[in-house]
């Protein structure tokens, strides 16, 4: 008999399936592929570049040399890692602020204007409108926006500007001055991003009682009230989710600034994958280096994680 | 997963509103006009640049120079899809991201569902470490399995290959479904299993003909996922896909973007037709989308 593996774990960690005299030792059969593909395909890479973080390297058949700290050394010095990770915030700005709060908002006009006062039909043509950019690769969305935002006076949103302001447009969008290319690339994640939180936040009313609703609303509770009252409250956890989901979806942007700026003008739109990625395939570079880049945005990836479920689980203890 | 849904409350004999809730029944305010308004105009605004491009896809270069981007077009040109179809071999293109997409939709919902077994079901020990280490693979920045992935590709023999892809996205897919079906495993009804036990059924057969039919709502959400996001992917398949022969729709796209020589017009026909496969899973899996970004949100 199994008596003894079973009698040290407690009841909730018996397998569901009664073992009948078998080991449960045999469930690890069913990792073998999971883990020989994560080993390979994960982890192998994270300490490849962990390991090559701490070397000189400029690829081919030169030798890697041990360099000791000199990578990270030179990466706290560097302008272009540290304007990369400014950056992020605006990314965080562009993905996580902005469409959490019009995604909000919306989620409550669709779901509890529209949908209810309107018609159903109507809010879900809208909601699977504003999801629509969400299905569409980023890098057509980024070719897309390329066109849209085309500098000279023959781009669409330049034309745009000039048949409605009257006079001629011609902003230079993607290559221009000051912070407008880095502008652009928000545009683009603002439109990609905002029906995301909207389709959640829409689930997440549902689960509201409507009966909540219409007891404030004959208590003479204006629609903001309401909102603010009943719903703001009621989607936190969700509001918690897509927080998290967009804030690492912002750490790792590439594809947009890769198709509409290649980083430029003059590293003005850099963020910490772009520079990862020409520094490991530009010819001659240190692949150390780029692998030093590489390591701290996963330490960061890390670290927002682990504050974000903490931060939800103390939510979670304060309301129970 | 409490989800109240809305019984229609009807009263016998009074005609009720087809709205969900249908009760309170007064003229619409100023207010509710204003974000009915609302809400129509940010629409426009979110497809305006798609309806742009269908607005100009079939222009001719001379018609759109001398109209612009806004005018409605003067002539029915499809040089330009022409040119990005025979020029770019999209045909080609469109069969690798199907082959490499498909791939990993079944090959990530394996996977996952071998590990999730394993956790939910037979929940063996150092299960939360094991969740986190399968978890990593989608939490981790792609640069940094890009480099590493793309020398061990390469001495493999496996670049410009699918299989690269397929490989690398069956782990990373695979691994948010290990995270999703594992808590959905967790509270696997225990009756089932155990009178699939009591028949004498293997737990490999209690797998496939228990836990996998009763689940399959969920797997083929997920494979619809998985079958997506794999195709919109971009910075790996840019990496490890090289040979023309082997790319897939987003990179033929990039790459024809980054060529001087393409004039606007076959640039705005070929994002058109780069568009059209993902509109076309929308349309069809618009409902799965919807149910499943949802599912994800609540843990």
């Amino acid at each position: 008999m199994s008596a003894r593996t079973v009698r040290t774990r407690p009841p909730e960690d018996l397998p569901l399936i009664p073992s009948g005299g078998k080991k449960p030792l045999a469930y690890w059969l069913y990792f073998i592929p999971g883990i020989l593909l994560t080993l390979g395909i994960v982890v192998y890479p994270v300490v490849y570049n962990v390991w090559l973080s701490f070397h000189s390297w400029r690829g081919g058949f030169t030798i890697p040399e041990f360099v000791g700290l000199e990578n990270w050394g030179q990466l706290m010095g560097d302008s272009s890692f540290w304007m990369s990770f400014r950056n992020i915030i605006f990314m965080i700005i562009a993905m996580v602020i902005i469409p959490t709060l019009v995604g909000l908002v919306l989620a409550a006009i669709l779901f509890d204007v529209i949908g209810r006062r309107f018609s159903g039909r109507l809010a879900s043509f809208l909601r699977a409108t504003f999801y629509l950019p969400q299905v569409i690769p980023i890098a057509v969305a980024g070719v897309l926006f390329g066109w849209v935002l085309y500098p000279d006076k023959t781009g669409v949103l330049n034309q745009f500007l000039t048949w409605v302001t009257g006079s001629e447009v011609a902003i230079n969008w993607v290559g221009g001055e000051g912070r407008t290319a880095l502008f652009s690339v928000m545009l683009l994640m603002v439109w990609v991003q905002i029906g995301y939180p909207v389709v959640i936040f829409m689930a997440a009313l549902q689960r509201v009682d409507p009966e909540l609703y219409e007891a404030a609303e004959l208590d003479g509770a204006g629609w903001f009230r309401r909102f603010h009252a009943i719903t703001r409250p009621m989607i936190r956890p969700e509001v918690f989710v897509v927080a998290l989901t967009t804030t690492i979806a912002a750490l790792k942007v590439f594809g947009p600034v890769f198709i509409l700026t290649q980083g430029g003008p003059n590293k003005a739109t850099y963020v910490p994958s772009y520079y990862a990625y020409i520094q490991f395939f530009g010819n001659g570079t240190n692949k150390g280096y780029a692998a030093a880049i590489a390591t701290a945005v996963t330490i960061v990836v890390a670290v927002v994680a682990v504050l974000f479920l903490r931060a939800q689980r103390r939510a979670e203890q304060k309301e129970a | 997963m409490t989800a109240v849904t809305p019984a229609p409350r009807s009263k016998p004999g009074r005609p009720l509103r087809r709205t969900a809730s249908g009760k309170i029944r007064r003229p619409h305010t100023f207010g509710e006009w204003c974000l009915l308004v609302l809400a129509i105009v940010l629409a426009v605004i979110v497809v305006f640049p798609l309806v742009m491009l269908l607005l100009n896809a079939f222009k001719s270069p001379q018609d759109y120079a001398t109209s612009g981007p806004l005018d409605f077009p003067r002539s029915f040109y499809t040089d330009g899809l022409v040119n990005f179809w025979v020029g770019k071999n999209f045909p080609r293109a469109l069969w690798n991201s199907i082959f490499i997409s498909g791939m990993v939709a079944v090959l990530g919902v394996v996977v996952a569902v071998l590990n999730a077994f394993a956790i939910g079901i037979g929940r063996v020990r150092g299960r939360t470490w094991i969740t986190l280490l399968f978890l990593m693979a989608n939490l981790l920045p792609q640069e940094m399995l890009v480099y590493p992935l793309f020398t061990m590709f390469d001495k493999a023999h496996l670049l410009s290959n699918p299989w690269s892809v397929i490989l690398t996205f069956t782990v990373i897919q695979g691994a948010f479904g290990t995270y999703l079906l594992a808590s959905l495993y967790g509270t696997f009804p225990k009756e089932i299993l155990e009178a699939a036990a009591i028949d004498g059924a293997s737990r490999w057969r209690t797998l496939r003909k228990v836990v996998v039919p009763v689940s399959r709502p969920t797997l083929s959400v997920l494979m619809v996922f998985f079958f997506i996001w794999t195709w919109n992917e971009f910075l790996l398949p840019l990496s490890f896909l090289n040979q023309p022969d082997s790319l897939t729709v987003p990179l033929v796209l990039e790459q024809l973007s980054g060529e001087r020589q393409t004039d606007v017009t076959t640039l705005i026909s070929a994002t058109l037709l780069s568009v059209i496969p993902t509109i076309v899973f929308f349309l069809i899996f618009q409902r799965t989308l919807t149910r499943g970004i949802t599912a994800g949100a609540v843990k």
